[in-house]
């Protein structure tokens, strides 16, 4: 079990420097760094415009892609919980 | 957090595309080999990419004051190459380019080179070089994955500053902005996910430590002795 107490610690800690982050940056929304570069970009290359569209589907707003975000989780959780299990009860019979 | 759509001007996003379209046929070639050879090996490939699938939807807040998210590649670079893990990361930026209009298909070939290609590949030197080093397997994964993560974000500010040098300063100039966003906002992540690939690397061996042995990731002499220290 030793991994797993390190593994805890380490989450602790991530959530600690989130805390942290916070309260030296009290008005940011965190949001994307990808948001960010965007924005270096405009004032390195002023008036850049993206040539491309995309094609795909758009979310049309906050709600609908955390919705597709969470399913992009659970699938790959799903997956991973289902093979662990899997071995982990044939090899314990 | 990869290259938005369209932001990528001509002619790098042709230039990544061209960089990345080798390794990927490349890496369905492997994939198809070790499948039809060693079909034990599925579920472990599918653990490596849900895992991928997992990390990347995971969009984590940092000390910087901005979110990005991990690559989870590690698992799979370590496991199966840098190769097969492109493959898989390009199944991962394809739904999230088609569904969630994260990153682009424009600036696929660039994603795929720092997420799927460069990153997974520093993962896979490290840990063999560790490995030859005698250090410890679950420290190696940690750090393997840690670097890599961290390297697949220095790798997107590369591309963006190749692309965007700046007026004055050049290109360095530009790489100094990106990176002091996605390297800095990175590294509490990629520490993060490091740990978690050791964790789960712990239950791989716990349940298919015949198939890493087989992939010649660790010898049984080594598998024995992890599995001394589960008991």
């Amino acid at each position: 079990m030793k991994l797993e107490y390190i593994v805890a610690i380490v989450v602790v800690l991530f959530a600690a420097q989130f805390f942290y982050g916070v309260s030296i940056n009290p008005d940011s929304e965190f949001g994307g760094a990808d948001g960010a570069a965007g924005d270096i970009i405009g004032e390195i290359s002023p008036g850049y415009e993206p040539w491309f569209e995309g094609i795909g589907f758009e979310p049309p707003g906050g709600e609908t892609e955390s919705l597709l975000f969470a399913l992009q989780a659970a699938f790959g959780a799903v997956v991973i919980g289902y093979t662990i299990g899997y071995y982990k009860g044939k090899s314990s019979k | 957090m990869h290259i938005f759509e369209g932001f990528l001007p001509s002619p790098w996003w042709q230039i990544w595309f061209v960089v990345s379209i080798p390794v990927i046929l490349f890496g369905m070639y492997q994939l198809n080999k070790l499948v039809n050879e060693r079909r034990e090996v599925v579920p472990l490939l599918a653990v490596a990419g849900a895992f991928i699938f997992v990390l990347s939807s995971l969009k984590l807040p940092s000390v910087t004051g901005s979110s990005s998210h991990p690559t989870g590649t590690g698992l799979a670079a370590i496991l199966f190459g840098p190769a097969i893990t492109a493959v898989l990361g390009v199944i991962v930026l394809i739904y999230q380019t088609l569904f969630l209009a994260h990153g682009g298909l424009t600036t696929l070939g660039a994603n795929t080179v720092s997420m799927g290609i460069i990153g997974p590949l520093v993962a896979f030197l490290f840990y063999k070089a560790a490995s030859k080093a005698g250090v410890n397997f679950y420290l190696n994964v940690f750090l393997a994955t840690a670097i890599a993560d961290w390297v697949t974000y220095v790798v997107t500010s590369v591309q963006l500053a190749l692309a965007f040098p700046h007026p004055e300063g050049g290109v360095l100039v530009s790489l100094a902005g990106f990176a002091g966003i996605f390297a800095t906002t990175q590294v509490p992540l990629a520490i993060l996910e490091g740990a978690l690939t050791a964790l789960i690397m712990k239950y791989v061996v716990q349940i298919k430590s015949d198939v890493l042995v087989d992939l010649k990731i660790l010898t049984p002499e080594a598998v024995a002795k992890l599995k001394e220290g589960m008991k």
